[in-house]
């Protein structure tokens, strides 16, 4: 995408690190400071223990569930949900529900949210805690990365509502600093992916509970797996290893509510439900086994050429323009190969990659990267949250953890810089300037947010504003705001 | 100017009319004639996630399509039967208003119908069948948009642009030519004078960012201009459920209807991608085959008197496999069905070349073998519509797809 703006001088390193980095600037901070080493104020934050870990410690993530206990007060909840429509018959106009998972359900009769709309808020408010502190944010932003490249969605239905948060905190954030394949393997595992991708009802056809229930294959995961979490779609697999990977990955479940299989709502693998025989996956023989045989296959693909360049690819595409130079992504591929995927030294060697500091800032911020890059730069506010920024993601057209589909939110800019998106930000630019309770002088805030870079106009729009709150809000809405 | 006189905002004008505006009257559009009174219309709805054909339009005289299609095969008996269509063809229940449109003439299908994509990537099938590219890989504008790049400048559709419904632009309507984008809203409307300066400064500073802030803005006064009931525009969820279908419907018709709105519009319906208990006559898809039908009521209705001239098109990455699978839906497959409505189409028919369902009959044994092009259906529309050669359609809005024949006689 063509920018006016001189692409001859590289962007100021403070808004490197803060808005291509990071998740932009906080009151108090000294963008001269964070100047004068920028790179070292990223591996700063790559280097403390557990950063992006959810503390269990801090008083305020006291009620967060782990996704057993979500999974299971969603079941609970849906149980209850199914016997009370029982009790009265549904009104002619209700869409038929699907009760496995209650996916068409929205509210209880009674107008009262549902258990697994308060799990969300609390998990959605934890993952803004985290975003609005953290420091330059860099690690949240990986974690916001890997959270889309292995992402669920809400849409599936409550039960994933429920657990959305806990398979972000159990499956991504351990391993957002560690090693590709163990991710990987967790993400696999989860329940809340299982059942996203419908892995919980694919049968082996010639297991014992094929032959007796005269159900089959479902190929969703496994494709997923191959096309969008691994080897990318050229990563040169055929349909025939999606076929034989799907087998491979048959027992793969989540135990069900009875608990026939296991405590409900963990992951369990069921023999019962297993492909018997080899599976073959890009011309490797994987011998008949358990669980083990998907294991197998997953660690192997984890480490596939073309699997550190679909990742490489998609990091470059995050964090230095739409379409990255390829000598950044034979960097990073190259990286990812001779460490064994281990995902800290990925994320240093994006910041030492020289394009991250020559090239201009021409991404725009993602609708979850802009809502708290507004949060961060106004500071605490009067309004009521999370359900604010909630609404702003869905205004926005990227609802938190509810992509359309299993390849996630679009992560270029011509996505986001539509006619209607630029419009809702105006909206939530100057909704968020009349709410915050303490602005000061928007000029002020100028050399905070933006700094020394600012261009003529926008420190002269500032200047030149009908009010503090306009003032503001054309803060929020500066190209250097937006861009990142 | 005539056409553009009753704007009530200057503004708009002015970024509408850009690029080719001063030709406006060294070109007389083929169907701008006072003679023919013609002023068509062409929407393009994208179904994402891949629409099971089978279960839409079921070919229930197929002897083969009942066992294949398991559970959720459609019936002509029973509690929730299908709708004929013919000897051979039958809706799926949930989509009355179709039915009625193509009994009154006004509706159609093509079936057994796949874009050149032959694989089965939901991402890229819907590349290639929104950008109109042969393949997929770094596309960045849609057919839809060349089309509308290919009309000469000062044609009336060219000048009215493109309407992108949703909150961001589908591919199949982005590119060089003008697209307005409107979504329903519900969020505080900023002062006029903050959205001016910003402009004012993006105008400066970031020319890209100020073309689609200047859209956003033009097309939402125009959605809220009069008498559009404000209790209907607070959103009723996104895309992928019935009220939202049918909401973004409705305030694309408002848009459309006007004398100087646009002519062409692209939507996008998301969650088609059935795998598990997809349902039939009911369930699942059956909800979202209600939304899609509820689309085309609401367009019938807010087009007025324009409908007369409108086609409106839904098409879908591929479709799904013949068979059920092991979890009562459909996996990734192939041949689907494209619909057709309004005024203009030469309806009443189930355009099919049938492939059958037996097993050698199937493509890679597992999925309704495709016999017509998707483009071929797309083509014929913007040739009839349009007045667009063959010629250009081949290379600059279907590149390399001259052997491809645009479908004849789709439109009335």
């Amino acid at each position: 995408m063509a920018l006016s703006v001189s692409n001859a001088v590289p962007p100021d390193p403070a808004l490197v690190a803060l808005n291509r980095f990071g998740l932009g600037a906080k009151p108090g901070d000294d963008l001269e400071k964070i100047a004068a080493d920028a790179r070292g104020y990223l591996n700063a934050e790559l280097k403390q223990l557990d950063v992006a870990l959810v503390s269990a410690d801090d008083p305020k993530n006291a009620g967060l569930l782990d996704s057993t206990a979500a999974i299971q007060a969603s079941m609970a909840a849906a149980a209850e949900r199914k016997a009370s429509r029982d009790e009265k018959p549904a009104p002619a106009m209700q869409p038929a529900a699907d009760t496995s998972d209650g996916s068409t359900e929205a509210k209880s009769k009674s107008g009262v949210p549902p258990v697994e709309a308060d799990i969300y808020r609390d998990e959605a408010q934890a993952r803004f805690d985290k975003a609005l502190t953290a420091a330059p944010g860099f690690v949240e932003r990986l974690v916001g990365f890997w959270s889309n490249h292995f992402c669920v969605s809400t849409a599936k239905g409550q039960l994933v509502r429920a657990c959305a948060g806990a398979f972000e905190r159990e499956a991504v954030r351990p391993f957002v600093l560690g090693r590709f394949a163990d991710m990987l393997l967790a993400v696999e595992h989860h329940p809340a992916m299982l059942f996203y991708l419908d892995n919980q009802q694919s049968i082996g056809p010639d297991s014992r509970a094929g032959k007796r229930r005269g159900r089959g294959l479902n190929e969703n995961l496994a494709r997923e797996i191959l096309e969008l979490h691994t080897l990318g779609v050229d990563g040169g697999y055929s349909q025939a290893d999606v076929t034989s990977f799907a087998g491979a990955l048959t027992g793969w479940t989540m135990a069900g509510r009875k608990g026939r299989l296991g405590e409900p709502g963990t992951f369990v693998f069921d023999a019962n439900a297993h492909q018997p025989g080899e599976a073959v996956l890009l011309g490797k023989t994987y011998p008949a086994g358990g669980m083990d045989q998907a294991e197998a296959a997953l660690n192997d693909i984890a480490r596939q050429p073309a699997t550190a360049r679909h990742i490489a690819s998609k990091l470059a595409r995050h964090f230095i323009a739409d379409d990255p130079p390829a000598a950044a992504v034979d960097r990073l591929a190259e990286i990812f190969t001779k460490t064994d995927g281990d995902l800290r030294a990925l994320a240093l060697a994006l910041v030492d990659l020289p394009e991250a500091w020559s090239m201009p800032l021409t991404k725009l911020r993602s609708p979850f990267d802009y809502a708290v890059a507004v949060r961060r730069a106004i500071g605490p506010t009067s309004g009521k949250e999370p359900q604010r920024t909630l609404r702003w993601l869905r205004a926005l057209g990227e609802p938190l953890w509810q992509p359309p589909g299993p390849n996630g939110f679009s992560d270029r800019t011509d996505s986001w810089a539509s006619a209607e998106g630029l419009r809702t930000r105006l909206d939530i630019a100057w909704q968020a300037a009349r709410q915050a309770s303490d602005i000061g002088n928007p000029d002020d805030m100028l050399s905070t947010v933006i700094g020394a870079s600012a261009s003529a106009e926008t420190r002269q729009a500032i200047a030149r504003a009908e009010s503090r709150q306009q003032g503001l809000a054309l803060l929020l809405m500066a190209p250097e705001f937006q861009r990142r | 100017m005539s056409l553009l006189c009753e704007t009530p905002n200057p503004s708009r004008r002015a970024v509408l009319m850009t690029g080719g505006a001063l030709f406006a009257w060294a070109y007389l559009p083929r169907f701008a004639r006072a003679a023919d009174q013609r002023d068509p219309r062409l929407i393009v709805i994208v179904l994402r996630g891949a629409l099971d054909g089978l279960s839409t339009i079921g070919p229930l005289g197929d002897p083969d399509y009942a066992g294949l299609h398991g559970d959720i095969a459609l019936s002509l008996s029973g509690a929730n039967a299908a709708l004929p269509l013919d000897g051979f063809f039958a809706i799926n229940p949930a989509m009355p208003a179709f039915a009625r449109l193509f009994k009154a003439g006004q509706a159609a299908a093509v079936h057994a119908a796949a874009t050149g994509y032959r694989d089965r990537s939901h991402f890229d099938g819907q590349d290639v069948l929104e950008s109109g590219l042969p393949g997929p890989g770094n596309a960045t504008t849609g057919w839809l948009n060349r089309a509308l790049a290919s009309l000469p400048a000062g044609d009336r559709v060219a000048k009215t642009g493109g309407l992108a419904v949703g909150p961001s632009t589908p591919l199949v309507i982005r590119g060089a030519a003008p697209v307005l984008g409107w979504a329903p809203q519900a969020l505080p409307t900023p002062a006029d004078a903050l959205a001016e300066r910003v402009l004012d400064l993006y105008n400066h500073r970031d020319p890209v960012l100020a073309a689609a802030l200047q859209k956003g803005l033009d097309a939402d006064r125009m959605a809220m201009s009069d008498e559009l009931d404000l209790s209907m525009m607070k959103p009723r969820g996104g895309l992928d459920n019935a009220a939202g279908m049918r909401q973004s419907a409705q305030g694309a018709a408002k848009l459309m209807a006007a004398d100087d709105g646009p002519r062409i519009a692209a939507l996008a319906f998301d969650g088609w991608d059935t795998h598990v208990n997809e349902g039939g006559a009911t369930g699942r898809l059956a909800n979202l085959l209600g939304g899609l039908d509820g689309a085309f009521e609401e367009f019938e209705k807010g087009l007025g008197e324009r409908w007369k001239d409108t086609a409106i098109v839904a098409i879908t990455e591929f479709g799904r496999t013949a068979r059920v699978n092991g979890t009562v839906g459909t996996d990734h497959g192939t041949g689907t069905v494209v619909l057709l409505a309004g005024g203009a189409i030469k309806g009443g028919r189930v355009i099919a070349d049938w492939p059958g369902l037996k097993p050698a009959q199937l493509y890679q044994g597992r999925d309704l073998a495709p016999t017509s092009d998707v483009r071929a259906v797309l083509k014929g529309l913007l040739a009839e519509q349009f007045g667009l050669s063959a010629a250009v359609l081949g290379d600059k809005v279907f590149p390399e797809s001259a052997s491809v024949k645009p479908m004849r006689d789709l439109v009335a």
